[in-house]
């Protein structure tokens, strides 16, 4: 593992389910998460993902690349344009610092209209090298 | 998200920012406990697969942190009046909706099924009024520490816009954008008018083109009589238009690059099919559409193959 590696990009298929599911699974139940009819009264053309699954959905892309022995200690995001049904949002991380054994991930994640997260992720590796997959 | 006004003249900001430092919420409580059953409510909602969520030492995912101090449908009791005020003055003025913008959470020690969670949390700061593409309002940052068993388990600054949603443009902008029209292109919108297509030809090579030109690109000759389209094509390409809308259009539709049989093609509206049934090669017949008491557009009218494709 080397400053500037990039991990495999995860494709996410924003589907209405994921933005509802998401949404009850972090306890958030904003009507712009779930009601499409609000939401556009709201400005809104539909639904869309909130920021508890974005988070999740973050986390989920480094533990997936570096195992479960991988320990998340910060995840920071902001987030751009929003992710509606229909879309795909693609990840996209890259190794930015590594120090003993914790590493420092940029990720990025853009859909149909544009940037819908940046992040920085910030996590340990036990000793004696990752479990990442594809990488050593 | 950027843009910012001047602040001067802006007294709501100067009562707003006299709410940082205070509390939002003091002495939180967790709804539950962590918990297996919404820790795999959580899993199973965003595909996380990771082993260190299940079995007998599973660990809460670290990015839950948050969801555990959720009012959820019933909301908090906990939260200050301070916290409900600043949010008051800013549907007051018009800043009713919200959006997250931001999140930024460190986890300090694993919670683990069992973990009775308590939480605090200060309004951190407030931000002067920003102009964004939602519309105009307020970023509000708060800062929350979350405890486990009494020990610091994470802490997680979030920040939203509370905004005053821009109004869409509406009424005059229902109409259809107009055509430029100019010396160039004139002769093609009167046939327009007179539902007929027009292709130019060039009187020296004879060569046909379009959209129009002052001159020919195969032999730069600048003299042209036009052909009449038999009004025959087929879908050479197409885009689908989800979004973002535009006034006066309602999406989905089909945009086609439509080859007529003279062998030149044009961008149009695919019409009289589903948007989500057009396909390459179908054939397609021009007819014109009136938008409005000006507005006369070339649109074509797909079939649908019949068999095969579905």
């Amino acid at each position: 593992m080397n400053v500037g590696d990039e991990l495999p990009v995860l494709e996410i298929e924003v589907t209405r389910t994921l933005i509802v599911a998401g949404a009850i699974a972090s306890r958030d139940y904003q009507d712009v998460h779930h009601d499409p009819e609000v939401a556009r009264q709201k400005g809104s053309p539909d639904i869309f993902m909130n920021i508890l699954t974005t988070n999740g959905l973050v986390g989920r892309y480094i533990t997936d690349h570096f195992g479960p022995t991988a320990v998340l200690r910060k995840v920071a995001i902001r987030l751009g344009a929003p992710n509606y049904p229909g879309d795909t949002m693609v990840l996209t991380g890259r190794i930015e610092a590594i120090d003993g054994p914790t590493a420092v991930v940029r990720v990025t994640g853009d859909n149909g209209i544009g940037r819908h997260v940046t992040g920085t992720v910030t996590l340990t590796l036990p000793a004696g090298g990752t479990s990442a997959r594809g990488t050593s | 998200m950027d843009g910012m006004d001047r602040t001067g003249d802006d007294d709501l900001f100067a009562r707003l920012k006299a709410y940082e430092g205070r509390p939002a919420t003091l002495a939180g409580t967790g709804k539950d406990p962590v918990n297996l059953p919404m820790i795999r409510h959580w899993c199973e909602a965003l595909g996380d697969t990771n082993p260190a969520y299940t079995g007998p030492g599973a660990i809460a995912p670290p990015t839950m942190l948050q969801a555990w101090t959720m009012g959820g449908l019933a909301g908090h009791t906990t939260r200050t009046p301070a916290y409900d005020e600043l949010l008051g003055l800013l549907d007051e003025a018009g800043c009713t909706s919200v959006v997250a913008t931001d999140c930024e959470q460190e986890y300090l020690r694993p919670l683990r099924p069992g973990d009775e969670i308590t939480f605090d949390t200060v309004i951190e700061s407030v931000s002067v009024r920003k102009t964004t593409k939602l519309g105009t309002g307020y970023f509000v940052t708060t800062r929350t520490r979350i405890h486990a068993g009494g020990e610091l388990a994470g802490t997680h600054r979030f920040r939203i816009l509370k905004y005053a949603p821009a109004r869409r443009k509406k009424a005059p902008a229902d109409t259809r954008p107009r055509p430029v029209v100019n010396r160039d292109n004139a002769g093609f919108w009167e046939g327009v008018q007179r539902h007929e297509l027009l292709i130019q030809r060039c009187a020296d090579c004879r060569t046909l083109r379009f959209p129009w030109l002052p001159g020919c690109d195969a032999c730069g000759g600048l003299d042209w009589d036009t052909v009449r389209a038999a009004g025959d094509g087929t879908v050479h390409s197409y885009v689908v238009m989800h979004h973002p809308p535009f006034p006066a259009f309602d999406p989905p539709y089909a945009v086609g690059l439509i080859e007529l049989v003279e062998g030149v093609r044009i961008v149009s509206n695919v019409v009289g099919v589903p948007y989500d049934k057009v396909r390459i090669g179908m054939p397609v017949r021009l007819e014109f559409r009136r938008y409005d008491d000006e507005l006369v557009l070339p649109v074509f009218r797909g079939e649908l193959f019949r068999g095969g494709l579905s």
